[in-house]
């Protein structure tokens, strides 16, 4: 008796799911037609800064454009990486309105721009960002050099030991170092090994962390490890070591101050360029950055900000 | 007796309805066997589907001069964005993906098959349903929360008990991974057993045969196929996994010589290289191929099992 019983009850429900199925598709179309129409009508009055480079700059670019839409609704900035060389590769032939570069343009960069375009790259400081070497808060070693550095991370590199530097980390009995470095598509782990390694390569077999956090914690759980990082990670279970640039020259540690006065060896300005003076909506993009509040956005990401006397008045 | 009445009035009614069906309903009928046609052959039309896009992407880099597959799969040098000299190798990451899964497994599948056991055979049906909701829930744990256990808690203990200076490692990603595949080895395993017809337990115990020869003798053998089907399944599992290895391991590209050493998996390094990788460049097509030799993986595993289990049917 029960088999019938319930063909019928699935005959009875088939037209009322197929109403369902229908309605949802009816709705979806509609609300789809919808947002492609506010979005048409609203195209007019947009203006599009194409905004494009350094890979280290891509989060603070993206903090940027997303904090000046609340400010300048009527401006759309599109952000994308790819790196320093590909940002200026783009402003140099003309495709984009903003470049970001964590170096500065080479002179035959700023040649080829002057030739293909008849501008002059202008250059703008917008911020500073200094990288730290971390290790354990019980390690008793505080200052290391360039070339130290270099002969830990760079493959071939000579030092492999704690011993090797001249410490012996208490509380273990392990002298191995164990390096702490940044996935390949990290912009910081470029960053060391254009400045500290020299375009070598790393050693492989260092622990890869996928975030600037992530090093930072890794380092304060293992005695014998070392890493890098942005400064403004530290917590209290790492110690930052003075950087200096070789030996016998005096250490300094990561500050905001060191930055500014660039006597820290591993830090760099963040650079923004636009062929000839900019105009328009560019020109109030890059000055909003340089205010107070664009500036407010490099502390948040991490970076070190503009001193105030740098900053422009709104 | 009241079986033999019921037949004429049945096809009485089934004649009468059947005469005042209405079209809708039998379109209707007809419309919601060609969805479900659909919805079945669907699964087939995405797997092709995602094997050509994920090769298509791939396949520009065979034709690459700085490109050779045997480099690819035999060499541990991973130096995908290298200046001076880029270098494509995954061995290391094969090696890692290959030690964490065998580790995982070691230690999930005599746990779960022996969970599996107990539940489906020893225990009462209180303490089973309340075992069945925990592993339930334990498989409902997402596998970024895994994760981040092993990268705190996990390594703590790691560093605490054997003394080695950093915990997150091929010990600590096989555990994680082990912890993430028991539940389903339980379920599936459970199922499995409890398949195996009742006539075979009474015919054991007739026979005087304890409970642990019934189960070693009788219901192991029985249930060969599907409990074989809740290892792989527990090892698709183990192989596919990125985030919490991704966090777990270490990440490491480096042939590993203990359990105590960090390694990198396949699946963690696309996830941690693709997001940046411009799209096109040769290291995108060899992340991509990346890819394809995991879905290879897979495959191999998964059509052994079949030969395997069609192997003990026809026994």
């Amino acid at each position: 008796m029960k088999k019938p019983n319930l063909h019928a009850v699935t005959c009875k429900l088939a037209p009322v799911i197929a109403a369902a199925l229908f309605a949802c598709l009816l709705q979806t179309g509609c609300g789809k037609s919808g947002t492609g129409d506010t979005a048409g009508g609203g195209a007019s009055k947009q203006v599009t800064i194409q905004n494009k480079g350094s890979d280290t700059m891509v989060n603070l670019a993206q903090a940027w454009a997303e904090e000046y839409k609340k400010v300048a609704p009527e401006a759309d900035v599109e952000v994308s990486g790819g790196g320093s060389g590909v940002g200026i590769a783009a402003l140099v032939k003309g495709t984009i309105d903003i470049a970001n570069a964590s170096r500065n343009m080479k002179p035959e960069e700023i040649q080829t721009a002057k030739k293909n375009t008849g501008k002059e790259p202008k250059e703008f400081i917008v911020g500073y960002d200094a990288l730290a070497i971390y290790v354990h808060k019980d390690n008793p070693l505080t200052e290391i050099t360039l070339d130290q550095i270099a002969q830990i991370y760079m493959e071939g590199g000579a030092i492999t030991k704690w011993s090797d530097l001249g410490v012996k980390i208490p509380g273990t009995t392990s002298d191995e170092i164990v390096r702490v470095s940044r996935q390949s598509s990290s912009g910081t782990y470029e960053f060391l090994r254009e400045h500290v390694l020299n375009k070598q390569d790393f050693k492989l077999g260092s622990r890869d962390m996928n975030g600037s956090k992530e090093v930072v914690e890794l380092v304060a759980s293992a005695r014998t490890a070392i890493g890098y990082s942005g400064m403004g990670y530290a917590t209290p279970g790492v110690k930052m070591l003075k950087v200096m640039k070789k030996a016998g020259d005096t250490a300094y540690e990561p500050s905001v101050a060191n930055t500014l006065s660039k006597t820290y060896p591993i830090a760099r300005s963040l650079l923004v360029y636009t062929l000839g003076e900019p105009q328009g909506a560019v020109k109030k993009y890059i000055d909003w950055m340089l205010s107070d509040a664009g500036q407010k956005t490099v502390e948040a990401t991490g970076y070190i900000p503009l001193p105030t006397d740098a900053r422009t008045k709104p | 007796m009241s079986v033999s009445l019921t037949p004429k009035p049945l096809e009485q009614s089934l004649a009468v309805r059947k005469a005042v069906r209405p079209v809708w309903a039998v379109l209707g009928e007809r419309g919601l066997e060609v969805l479900i046609y659909l919805c079945g052959i669907s699964a087939i039309v995405f797997v092709l589907g995602i094997f050509f896009f994920v090769a298509k992407e791939a396949f520009p880099i065979l034709s690459n001069k700085n490109f050779r597959l045997s480099q690819f799969l035999f060499s541990d040098q991973w130096y995908p964005t290298s200046e001076v000299n880029k270098r494509y190798g995954v061995l290391a990451m094969i090696a890692g993906t290959f030690s964490v899964t065998a580790l995982a497994m070691l230690i999930a599948v005599p746990f779960g098959l022996g969970a599996a056991i107990y539940i489906s055979e020893f225990c009462g049906s209180k303490v089973k349903e309340t075992l069945k909701i925990v592993i339930e829930l334990l498989a409902a744990i997402p596998s970024v929360v895994w994760g981040f256990i092993g990268l705190t808690v996990m390594s703590r203990l790691i560093v605490k008990y054997t003394g080695t200076p950093v915990g997150v490692n091929i010990l600590n990603g096989g555990i994680i991974l082990a912890l993430m595949s028991v539940p389903i080895i339980v379920s599936i395993g459970e199922d499995a057993l409890k398949a195996v017809p009742d006539s075979f337990r009474e015919a054991g115990l007739a026979l005087g045969a304890t409970r642990w020869q019934l189960v070693w003798r009788v219901l192991l053998p029985a249930a060969k196929t599907g409990l074989l089907a809740a290892v792989l399944l527990g090892v698709a599992r183990a192989v596919g996994e990125t985030m919490a290895v991704l966090m777990a391991t270490g990440h490491a590209v480096h042939i590993p010589h203990g359990v105590l050493d960090s390694v990198r998996t396949l699946t963690a390094n696309i996830a941690a290289e693709l997001g940046e990788a411009p799209a096109g460049s040769p290291h995108y097509q060899v992340l991509f191929l990346t890819g394809v030799l995991l879905f290879a993986i897979t495959f191999a595993v998964n059509l052994t099992a079949d030969f395997i289990v069609r192997g003990i049917r026809r026994k």
